[in-house]
């Protein structure tokens, strides 16, 4: 784990990058309008490998757009937007991928219908034989799917059963997962803990968690303030379109954070709520040290 | 076959976690069978081809089973393509008169030109091809609902048609091309009959039975199937992890025109000459036989097995009324509770399978 300490200016500039390690992504004032409308404007980010970057902001904030833009299904319109410190603009989400840029979406990304397996590895399917009877690799699919299910501690008995038959924060991981086996270096996760009850977003945590310290660098949008200073080392908040604040873990508080995502008359509903997230999932969330140890073996409990 | 060698990565099998824990708990295998497609359908077909056995006595001879066989071929190799745009999320209203815009221009541009057949078959499968790769290209771009882009490309061909049929060549028929050179080699492909055990079977029989076994293949085992799958099931999630959704969806309303096409080149050269007003209902048959072969309307779901069932219900059925010596208008009647029965079995083994 490299939860570096920064620059002690970093509430006010973009987080220095550590010595000789630069961003895997960055953004710097980049914005995008979509004909007069200006969704986002004056965002930086940096997303360093090995650590989560946490994007806040309520709804309408520009936190989708945001994302759209890192993993190619927008371009941005302002500013400037870096992979391993070369400028790109990509034209579509699978020169994102190509590039190790890989996002999980809010709507989870997944095909109802189809099985766990061949959504594991839809648009990435491995192949034998050559090409007019060209086919699918079934028994190497299940297998490295199931491999890699269980690296991350999810155990599915039944691989051809359809993904809409998991509970939300299963397909989550299975998203999580494929991400992780297709060489994601730089993870995009949209709201993943929006849909579930507190369990099942502790169990969605934790897998992030491992994610991060097999040294991916990870974005997590999310609005609950909660959720992102379980696992974030470094948050920006987003409101109206731009960036409200900026600053890594070592220089904010769970309650600057909640104050910055919330108004002062909703903080006490917050603050309550807080309580009661602490309360139930921090047992629930592995520590750096246990994950370390765990990460290749399913961890203890989870839901 | 080169089978590749086992990937070395097979190391020992990843720690034990608690087996039949959560929702991954394994389903009956009876539910997992139910789970298929096209099992509905083939107990649907089993038991029109059993009641038609049991009250037509002439079904049990061979040559009346040819007939029933090739009746269902000439819906099913469209059925086939049809099912297959279904599973990808669209449907074809052309799919009907597009069969006779192909034969049409076949027919016509050989005639009229002198040109060897074959040269009009070629051009006919481009043309079919092309009118597939319009309303592919036109569901992509506008992203309007296919039903209205072949509406329009219905309506448009179902005109042209006649129109161009009545220029050409003064009459609502094309000319008699069944002396032209190539007519025999041509007909030998698309519509010769061949005899087994001294019944003549049609030949596209064989060419449905392959071409569903081809669609079988290509859909479950094939990058392409996966794709087919995936783009009816949730293009926007297909896309994002990379699948070319318009290469996918613009490709399958190009076999429904080599469909077309096919099924148009069998009854140029079996009837030597084209009507050019039919074809119009018959794409609402093809889509009822994917219907009823298990394949969801609004995609991600079939098979290309269950609307080879889904076809041999309708011949079975078309022919079985006339042997059972009853009055044949009730074949569309019968066609319709057949639809909203396999509707409605679809729905209940969907649910009761996929239940957690």
């Amino acid at each position: 784990m490299t939860t570096d300490k920064t620059a002690p200016h970093g509430a006010v500039l973009p987080e220095a990058p550590p010595e000789g390690e630069r961003p895997l992504v960055e953004l710097r004032g980049a914005g995008k309008s979509y004909g007069t409308v200006r969704a986002l404007h004056g965002v930086d980010l940096a997303v360093h490998a090995g650590q989560v970057t946490c994007v806040l902001g309520d709804n309408g904030a520009g936190k989708s757009t945001l994302i759209k833009i890192i993993s190619g299904l927008h371009q941005h319109t302002e500013g400037e937007f870096l992979v391993d410190g070369a400028p790109v603009r990509f034209t579509g989400p699978r020169e994102a991928l190509d590039r190790g840029i890989a996002a999980v979406y809010q709507d989870l990304a997944t095909v109802p219908l189809m099985p766990v397996w061949r959504n594991f590895f839809l648009g990435s399917e491995l192949t034998k034989g050559p090409w007019p009877v060209r086919r699918l690799d079934i028994a190497r699919m299940k297998r490295t799917a199931d491999e890699e299910l269980r690296a991350l501690g999810i155990v599915l008995d039944d691989l051809e059963q359809p993904v809409g038959t998991l509970s939300g924060g299963q397909r989550q991981c299975v998203a999580i997962a494929r991400a992780v086996h297709f060489g994601a270096r730089v993870l995009i996760l949209d709201e993943p803990t929006a849909a579930l009850g507190v369990k099942q977003s502790g169990v969605v945590l934790k897998y992030i968690a491992a994610a991060r310290d097999r040294g991916l660098g990870v974005v997590l949008i999310t609005h609950n303030p909660h959720h992102a200073y379980l696992v974030g080392d470094h948050f920006s908040v987003l409101r109206l379109g731009t960036s409200e604040l900026s600053a890594a873990r070592s220089e904010v508080s769970l309650e600057e954070l909640t104050h910055h995502m919330a108004g002062g008359a909703e903080l006490a509903a917050l603050k309550h709520e807080l309580a009661q997230v602490r309360g139930v999932d921090v047992e629930e969330l592995p520590d750096a040290a246990d994950v370390a140890d765990a990460a290749p073996a399913p961890g203890e409990g989870n839901g | 076959m080169t089978q590749q060698a086992a990937p070395a990565a097979d190391t020992e099998p990843a720690p034990d976690g608690r087996p039949g824990g959560g929702p991954g708990a394994r389903r009956s295998p009876v539910l997992r069978l139910l789970a298929r497609p096209e099992v509905g359908v083939l107990l649907g077909a089993l038991a029109v081809l059993v009641f038609f056995l049991l009250t037509a006595p002439s079904v049990r001879q061979g040559s009346s089973m040819a007939t029933v066989l090739y009746q269902s071929s000439t819906i099913g190799i469209m059925a086939l393509p049809v099912a297959l745009l279904m599973i990808g999320g669209e449907f074809d209203l052309s799919a009907g008169v597009a069969v006779i815009t192909s034969a049409l221009t076949a027919s016509m541009l050989s005639y009229q030109l002198t040109l060897n057949v074959w040269t009009g078959v070629v051009v006919a499968l481009v043309v079919s091809l092309a009118v597939g790769a319009f309303n592919g290209w036109m569901l992509v771009k506008t992203g309007l609902p296919s039903f209205l882009v072949t509406l329009g490309t219905f309506l448009i061909l179902q005109g042209v048609n006649l129109a161009v049929t009545k220029l050409v060549t003064g009459n609502v028929a094309t000319d008699d091309i069944s002396d032209m050179d190539g007519f025999d080699q041509a007909k030998a492909l698309f519509a010769s009959s061949f005899d087994v055990g001294g019944v003549q079977v049609k030949i596209t029989v064989v060419w449905w039975l392959v071409f569903a076994a081809l669609a079988t293949w290509v859909l479950l085992r094939t990058k392409y199937g996966n794709w087919i799958f995936a783009v009816g099931g949730d293009k926007d999630s297909a896309r994002a992890v990379g699948v070319p959704v318009a290469f996918t969806k613009i490709s399958l309303f190009m076999l429904v025109g080599f469909g077309a096409w096919f099924v148009g080149m069998h009854q140029l050269f079996s009837f030597n000459t084209v009507q050019s007003g039919e074809g119009v209902g018959n794409e609402l048959i093809y889509i009822a036989a994917a219907v009823i072969g298990g394949c969801l309307l609004t995609g991600g779901y079939g098979s290309a097995v269950g609307p080879v069932f889904g076809a041999f219900m309708f011949g079975m059925v078309n022919q079985g009324i006339v042997y059972a010596g009853w009055n044949p208008d009730w074949f569309r009647a019968f066609l319709g509770v057949m639809l909203l029965g396999a509707v409605l079995i679809n729905l209940w083994v969907h649910r009761t399978a996929t239940r957690r």
